[in-house]
This record gives structure tokens, sequence and C-alpha cells, in this order.
């Protein structure tokens, strides 16, 4: 191997004139946790929404939740990003369009919500699941009670559900993270974009990327930890994730 | 214990027979030399520096003068074969699969500047470009100051966007600086209306635009955003015999007068796969620099005198 190892590189002034490139990379970082965290909470909220409708016993509800979930897990998400930021200002009327493209910070816009939209058909699956996997004698009961079906979700099946798949939405989570990188095809400059940069200015590639992939890991151990302790705050004895 | 001096003598033989072959041959040439094959890199949308053709088979500017490297390595290594192996890099492997001794040469449009010159070594510079910028010719776009309060694109991590950074803070124009992953995106978002500008190597631009859909279009500013950079062939650093060699391959190749018959060839005359013609005359600086081969990272120092 013919490389010259410098680990100094990451003190030394960037050519872009904002710092070291060690800042460099965190200013990527920080646009990365700002997109995951915004994406997150679309996913949450949008994913929640449409778990709900499949699950409902209406068959317009189950059925448009059915659309949305095929129409946004059945696409990989680089094209799905290369289509809300390239495509779709071209078919709308052209001042709408226009409008939509000189936004500022657009990437990140684009990014943000195109990854929120895409990670909320993975979160919608899993309520469901987790919805589904609830005896059906507690829904019967709700009704039993008098509650309503929409009382009936929040009083009783919803928190039940969302303890049920608390792990597997911090794996979703920690994808959200990660796939914040892809938004790099859309000009994002984030944590791996940065890196990238980093490599062509300075050829230290193996430096740049070792880097990316620490602070990737230090973000997601702290994502862990996080969701381990309010798993645990939340937990009701005897129920799945409780003791 | 009487053998050890004869141990001795040997061991120093040894070493001396093996010292005086590795002053012969080092490093890249001893590689060759043993494998009997070259292995070089090439891009595969640098038009028309490297890039493929309609048969995806690799060529350019670059490739040519790589091959005529080639050439001379076989020579100095009295090889009555060569064979020469082609391997695809990108702006991020190139690097790594340099260091690995994957590629010996890489044939592409890689800047040689100084920061670079820590990493890797560059043979005498095959081309000069100046970063400009490519809008509309709708937009009337000409000068640097016509960009003030618009919004322009680059490829990120490049030369270019630096340079367009320093002139957004040093003339205070108030440019939306948009960072793009490639060239082809990048003009994409001039061809979308997403930036007015895109600042890049002319010469780039000169490839992009016409091989865009509408190369009338398109207009290539005459401000110039830097003092023409180098391109160099890159090759590993610390590798003083096969640079010596390549370095003198180039040199004789410019200095003969066939650098230029090349230069022809790629930017005067229709280049595969569609025909294009980037109409490019050579300027006075690289005409000089063609007399008097550099490897220097220094754009001053290309100033024709």
């Amino acid at each position: 191997m013919n490389y010259h190892w410098n680990w100094r590189i990451f003190w030394e002034p960037a050519p872009n004139g904002t710092g070291t490139y060690l800042d460099m990379l965190l200013s990527g970082l920080v646009l990365t946790i700002e997109t995951a965290i915004f994406a997150w909470i679309i996913a949450l909220v949008f994913g929640s929404v449409v778990g709900v409708l499949r699950t409902l016993p209406s068959k317009t509800a189950s059925w448009t939740g059915f659309a949305y979930v095929e129409f946004f897990r059945n696409m990989p998400l680089l094209v799905q990003l290369f289509l809300w930021f390239f495509v779709l200002p071209e078919l709308l009327p052209y001042a709408w369009g226009l409008w939509l493209k000189q936004i500022p910070n657009a990437p990140f816009y684009t990014a943000a919500i195109g990854i929120g939209l895409f990670m909320s058909a993975r979160v919608a699956e899993q309520l469901r699941a987790g919805i589904g996997s609830l005896p059906r004698g507690q829904k019967l009961a709700a009704t039993a009670l008098g509650l309503t079906t929409a009382q009936s979700y929040a009083y009783v099946l919803l928190p039940m559900a969302f303890r049920i798949i608390m792990p597997p939405l911090t794996s979703e989570f920690l994808n959200t993270i990660k796939n914040t990188s892809v938004a790099i095809t859309i000009g994002l400059i984030e944590l791996t974009g940065e890196a990238r940069s980093m490599q062509e200015f300075s050829f230290q590639v193996f430096e740049a990327f070792t880097a990316a992939t620490v602070l990737y890991l230090l973000i997601n151990i702290v994502v862990v930890i996080a969701m381990r302790l309010l798993e645990r705050a939340i937990a009701i004895p005897g129920y799945i994730s409780g003791k | 214990m009487k053998h050890l001096p004869i141990i001795g003598l040997a061991l120093a033989a040894a070493l001396a027979a093996s010292s005086a072959n590795a002053e012969e041959l080092t490093g890249t040439l001893k590689n060759i030399k043993e494998t009997g094959a070259i292995t070089l890199g090439f891009r595969d949308s640098s038009i028309p520096f490297s890039y493929l053709d309609d048969n995806q088979k690799p060529v350019g500017f670059a490739m040519d003068i790589c091959y005529k490297i080639v050439d001379a390595v076989k020579k100095e290594l009295k090889l009555d074969k060569l064979e020469v192996k082609l391997n695809p890099v990108t702006s991020a492997t190139r690097i790594p699969l340099m260091a690995n001794g994957t590629v010996d040469l890489e044939c592409g449009s890689t800047t040689n500047n100084a920061e670079r010159q820590k990493q890797v070594w560059f043979t005498n510079t095959h081309f000069l470009t100046a970063s400009r910028f490519v809008s509309k010719k709708s937009s009337k776009l000409d000068k640097i100051d016509d960009l003030k309060g618009k919004s322009v694109v680059s490829t990120s991590g490049t030369t270019n966007i630096k340079q367009l950074t320093e002139a957004n803070a040093a003339r205070n124009l108030g440019i939306n600086i948009i960072p793009a992953k490639d060239h082809a995106e990048a003009f994409l978002m001039v061809e979308t209306d997403r930036a007015v500008a895109f600042v890049m190597d002319d010469i780039l631009l000169a490839s992009l635009v016409a091989g865009s859909k509408e190369p009338a279009a398109y207009a290539i500013s005459s401000d110039a955003f830097s003092k023409p950079e180098p391109y160099g062939i890159m090759l590993r650093k610390d590798d003083t015999a096969f640079k010596k060699v390549v370095d003198a391959a180039t040199a004789a190749l410019y200095k003969s007068g066939e650098g230029e018959t090349l230069y022809k060839k790629w930017f005067m005359s229709k280049i595969p796969p569609k025909g294009l013609n980037l109409n490019t005359p050579i300027g006075p600086e690289l005409k000089h620099e063609f007399a008097n081969p550099s490897d220097s990272p220094d754009p001053d120092s290309y100033k024709t005198m």
C-alpha cells in the first residue's frame, strides 16, 4: 500500500474557507441530524395515520392505506428523491414549478420530506403489525364499553401497539439517519457529502470516510441508548416489553 | 562458530545483489516487469479526456497519452509484450486504487495542485483550464458580477466551488451557492432552471454543452474565476524511477509536436460516440507548456513569457 496517512488532516484548514476539515465534517453532521429528525417526525405522523387506516373496518380506508404503502415502499429511495427534486417541478404548471425550484434550501426540504414519506410506509406497516398482534378481544371489549372507533384506537389499541413495536421503530429511526446519506444525489451536502468533498480536496480518502463512519456510529449509539431508555420508561408490567 | 564469517559474507553478498537489483528496478517498474502488465485507470465520462465510446471502450486525449507512456515503459524495460489492463475509476476510488497498486496511471482530467501532491505525483501537464460559468443564453449572463443575488451551482469538492465561494465573499455578490454531487447533476440544475449558472472548468463545460439536447441555448462566460489550472496524469508518490520514465515519455511526446496533433484530434475535430466537435483551439499557455513540459502544480508557472 502506497498511501500517505495523515490523521492531522482534520485540524488543517479546509480550502472552502469555513474552518478546518473537522469543522466541515461537523457541519455535515449537523445537517444529517437535522434532516433525520425532520424526516423522522414526518415518518411517524404519516406512518401512524396510514398504519391506522390499514386496520380500519372501512374498505376504502384500508385500500387507501394499502396503495400509499405500496407506492412508497416499492420504489428505491434514490429514485424517489430524484423524482421529487427534478421531475415533480416539471410536471407542475410553469409558475409553480419555478417557485418550487427557487425555494432556498430546496435540497434540504426535498430530502427531509422524501425520506420521511419513504420511511412512513415502513412505519405504517409496523404499526399495522403491532395492532394486528393485539388479541381480538381488546377491540371487542372497547366497543362493548361504548367507546367509538376513534376512542378505542386512542385509549386501547394504539397505546399498546406502539409499545409493542418500539424495538423495530428504533431500527427504523436508525435507518432514517443512514438514509439521509442518499440525499447527496440532490445536492444536500450532509455528512457523507462533506466526507466526499474532503477527499476531493485533500485526497485523504481513508481518513475522511473513517471519520464519517465513526460519526454515524456515534449518533446511532446515542439513538439506540435513548430509545432503550424510552422503552423502559413507558413499559407496562405484564406486556410484551414490560417485565 | 567458524562458519560465521562465511555466512556473513554470503549475507552481505545477497544484500548487495538485492540492493543492486533494487537500484535497477523498484516500485511500479519492477511490478510491471514481473507481471508483464500495466494497468491504466480511466474515467467513464470525462469527455474528451477519458470516457467510454459506443463500444464501451475507453478512449480520449488522456488515454492516447497513456498509451504513448505504455510504449515508452515497454521500451525502457525491453519487453517484447506488455499487456495493458484497463480499470474504471471514479473521483472517489482513484486514490485508494492507486494506493493499493490496482492502477499504475490515472488517465483522466485530474487537477494537479499542491494539496494533492501530498498524496500522489503527477507527470507533465497535458491540459490547462480556467474556471468559468455556463448559463442559458436567454438569461444574458457573461460577467461574474452578473451573477449577483442569483442561485449558482458548482460540483462539491472541486476547486471551482472554492473559487466561487471566494469570489462571492470578495466581491460581496450575495450568490446562493448550491453544491451538486457531480457535473451531470450540476448541469441538470441549469437545464431545469434550479440554478442560473454552473461554475466549472471551461473545457468540461464545453463538453457538457456540446453533449446537451440544445447546444445552441447555452453560453460560456468570458470572465474566468481563476488562472488556468493544470491537469496531469496521476502516478504513485515517491516512485522516482517510474516518474522519470513517464516524464521523459510525455516530454518527448509534447515537444515533438505529436502532442498538438493529439490535441487537434480530440478538441478540434469530431469525436466519438456522437460526432461532437468541441472546437476549442489550443491556448497560448498550453502551447508554451508543450514546448517546455512542466509538472508544476502552480498556475502562475504556466504564464507565457
